[in-house]
């Protein structure tokens, strides 16, 4: 360790030289004479200064170059004319493995909100209702009771694409996979003890309208988890932070955010958010709950244009609220041929699966579809057979059909769905 | 209901000990957190039950809530409720097609339970002042609702006994989830 010092105070003493040029920038700089506002670096060639902003060493960002952003979905004002952010969609195009960056991860709300600005210190956790201790814990508590890291998708009841989407942003875009990392719920009702007869859970956020869900019992001890981290840090403010469930594989509304309270009851509780979810129909309602085996193939996707004919890798995600991903075959011919897709790593319970299909494209007009078989055997349909199923056009429930893209003889993209 | 007595007749020593030291009760296999107060879980205990369970003492009619209307709604959801910005709040007159799913998404009619109503004006009303309804003024409000709809009378007081007690056109007309188990599918039969 000793013989260490001497560098650290060489590097301490480089650090420091670099900052004092950085405020000596004008004098010294090569590029020229100060710009008279911060704003246009944007536009200078990368000069070794930038190297020791405050701002790269504390906290990193991703190159200028790299430029994939989020969108309001459905092309509805983000904040609205009351103020309120609604659904945003994740670049999905542009994804590179399973994991969504917690920048880029899609944020959607129950009618439109405002996130709330909560303080770890003095937010708390009650577990209270038909249980034997009702009990009140700190973050700090939490986070010594016994953890659980995985990786899960969440998905809004409301991702489902139409021929009117142009992107994959815009037909698939409120999906998001991360590595989160808490306590199971599990742990916390044992501690407290449910008592017989309490078959449903309250979960409650802090924010404005105070989200609240329904679940059943049976999930809650089975693998909800009481996260206060995702992709290794603490929870964005916009995912949740301090404190949120996550529900995997169900409906995104019921993955509650801000979460300040759990109570334990003994019927199905019709809360806020409960209330907006009714069915009419019972299939309806049950489409509605669990996810279904999805695909898509992010590349080539809508609006995208492919240079010409030749070797592409057919890349996508793939993920099921029934449990891990099994298989994912891909056409390239419009659906006449299927072959399996080459699965990314070993495939995790409710997480997107990245996948991808060497295909050499002859430069003829062409449908490139995906489907997903899950774990228990459920399969990625048509949205024919979906139609067919209702015995009327459209799809019902949360959309799991499968998404065609259409390439044209000049390489050009676009959503297939008539 | 046999069962259940004899265990809490064989708990209540147990309860009796338990609770002198109440107010120190941690988790037992980790010995973390504590036990909140009776005014802590009153204060936060908002999602109401449709038995109303967690009504808070108040009361309210139709003609009462129509002044905390013009002072609190009316802005953004206009004078009589079917006009504005906001969500319409009245049906519309569609004497051939009473069914309550055909008449829109609107609270009182797709609401099951007059105790959703309340809940939803409670935590989420009015718009950006969230919490400043009195529980007076929250009953007040679901009776205008309730009467604009022709579910209760102008006169009518409602409160924590007699809001349960409203039976909402779509009482019965909603469709429960799945009896949920690990590993299930999420509907037999679809599509294949």
């Amino acid at each position: 360790m000793g013989s260490k010092q001497p560098d650290r105070r060489a590097f301490l003493k480089r650090g420091a030289a670099l900052a004092g040029g950085l405020t000596l920038g004008g004098v010294e700089s090569a590029v020229g004479p100060e710009p008279a506002s911060g704003q246009s670096v944007e536009d200078q060639s990368v000069e070794p200064d930038d190297y020791s902003t405050p701002e790269l060493i504390a906290y990193g960002k991703r190159s200028r170059h790299v430029t994939s952003v989020r969108e309001p979905v459905n092309g509805r004002p983000s904040p609205d004319e009351f103020g309120l952010v609604f659904h945003i969609g994740t670049p999905l195009q542009d994804q590179v493995g399973a994991i969504t960056p917690s920048s880029l991860h899609y944020f959607g709300t129950t009618r439109g909100s405002i996130v709330p600005e909560i303080d770890p210190a003095e937010h708390r956790l009650m577990i209270h209702g038909m249980v034997d201790r009702e009990l009140i814990f700190t973050m700090d508590e939490l986070k010594r009771l016994p953890s659980v890291t995985r990786l899960h998708f969440i998905e809004c009841a409301g991702n489902r694409s139409s021929s009117r989407h142009r992107t994959i942003i815009e037909s698939h875009g409120m999906t998001s996979c991360a590595e989160w990392t808490g306590v199971l719920l599990s742990t916390l009702l044992e501690e407290a003890g449910v008592q017989e007869g309490g078959t449903w859970i309250v979960a409650e956020g802090i924010e404005e309208v105070k989200g609240a869900s329904s679940l059943p019992m049976a999930k809650a001890m089975d693998d909800i988890i009481v996260a206060y981290a995702m992709n290794g840090e603490p929870l964005r403010p916009q995912q949740g932070f301090p404190l949120r469930i996550v529900v995997p594989g169900f409906e995104g509304i019921l993955s509650v955010k801000w979460l300040r309270r759990i109570k334990v009851v003994d019927q199905f509780y019709m809360t806020y958010n409960d209330y907006g979810h009714l069915r009419r129909d019972s299939d309806d309602a049950a489409l509605s709950y669990q996810i279904g085996p999805k695909s898509v193939i992010t590349v080539p996707s809508g609006g995208q244009q492919l240079p010409g004919m030749g070797f592409y890798e057919v890349r996508g995600l793939a993920w099921s609220g029934g449990g891990a991903v099994a298989r994912v075959e891909v056409s390239t011919d419009g659906g006449e041929s299927w072959f399996a897709a080459d699965l990314r790593g070993t495939p995790q319970r409710m997480a997107h699966t990245a996948f991808s299909f060497d295909w050499t494209w002859d430069g003829s007009e062409t449908v490139l579809l995906s489907r997903c078989i899950d774990e228990i055997g459920q399969v990625q349909p048509t949205r024919e057979q979906v139609a067919e199923f209702w015995g009327r056009p459209g799809v019902r429930g949360q959309d799991n059909s499968i998404q065609p893209w259409r390439v044209e003889s000049d390489g050009s993209v676009h959503n297939a769905i008539a | 209901m046999g069962a259940c007595i004899m265990r809490s007749l064989k708990l209540l020593p147990v309860l009796i000990l338990l609770g002198t030291s109440a107010a120190l009760a941690q988790s037992p296999t980790f010995g973390l957190g504590r036990t909140p107060t009776t005014q802590e879980v009153r204060a936060w205990d908002i999602s109401i039950s449709p038995t109303g369970l967690e009504l808070p003492p108040g009361q309210g009619t139709a003609a009462q809530g129509a002044r905390v209307y013009r002072l609190r709604c009316a802005r953004c959801h206009g004078s009589d409720g079917t006009e504005g910005r906001a969500p319409r709040l009245v049906k519309r007159e569609r004497p051939a097609d009473t069914h309550p799913w055909n008449l829109g998404r609107i609270l009182p009619i797709r609401a099951p339970y007059a105790t959703a109503v309340w809940d939803y004006i409670n935590r989420g009303m009015p718009l950006n002042r969230e919490g400043t309804l009195s529980a007076d003024e929250v009953y007040q409000l679901t009776a205008l609702l309730l009467h604009w709809n022709e579910l209760i009378a102008e006169d009518e007081v409602m409160d924590p006994k007699s809001l349960p007690l409203v039976i909402m056109p779509n009482r019965d007309a909603w469709a429960a989830l799945p009896d949920w188990t690990p590993g299930m599918p999420r509907l037999l039969g679809y599509p294949h």
